[in-house]
């Protein structure tokens, strides 16, 4: 699964740890889901989503 | 951004703290369990049965504090732990059976002990989840 959780943390100046924190799961995890080598549960999915702003749909593109 | 600290980490180190300390004090239970009689109490039967089902109960906290500690953590590492747990079972019930039957049918020429069956299952769940740390690294 790709996604864009990168390129919208750069756009609002976040690191992977502020969003790790934000979300509650360990920067390791948000480094694993960036590089595609972890897909997030849809509970995470959902907060993650909810923190940008957006749909789910819109940050994580299926493949 | 508002400076926020990380919950899940404080919680998974408090687990970790405390499963050490039942891990502790499971293995200083076994310990007197297993010397004990020799050393301390002359092979009383009353006092071991007490010493055994102590090291019993302190066991099954640790399992209890090590199914809290897996479900603290978060999704990523609960898979890493959980991948691990499965692999060191699966070595444990193939290892442990081979290593019976080697017994059972004389090919080696001692008693197939449970030690070195923990051992075992130890080595291994350390060995699957570095593999998997690193995995997802």
């Amino acid at each position: 699964m790709k996604n864009r959780i990168k390129v919208l943390r750069a756009e609002r100046n976040m690191t992977q740890e502020d969003l790790a924190i934000e979300v509650q799961v360990s920067r390791q995890t948000i480094n694993a889901i960036e590089k595609g080598k972890f897909d997030p549960s849809l509970p995470l999915a959902f907060k993650i989503s909810r923190l940008f702003e957006l749909a789910i749909e819109d940050i994580f593109q299926y493949e | 951004m508002e400076t926020k600290s990380n919950e899940w980490e404080a919680t998974t180190r408090k687990n970790v703290r405390h499963l050490a300390y039942w891990t502790g004090a499971w293995v200083l239970t076994v310990a007197l369990a297993s010397f004990g009689p020799k050393f301390l109490w002359d092979y009383n039967s009353s006092t071991s049965i007490v010493a055994i089902l102590v090291s019993t109960l302190v066991g099954v906290g640790m399992i209890l504090m090590n199914r809290k500690y897996t479900n603290g953590l978060d999704e990523l590492h609960r898979k890493v732990t959980m991948e691990a747990m499965a692999i060191a079972l699966g070595v444990g019930v193939v290892g442990g059976l081979s290593y019976s039957l080697l017994d059972v049918s004389n090919v080696i020429p001692f008693d197939a002990e449970v030690g070195p069956l923990i051992g075992l299952i130890g080595i291994t769940y350390f060995i699957a989840f570095i593999v998997g740390s690193i995995r997802y690294k």
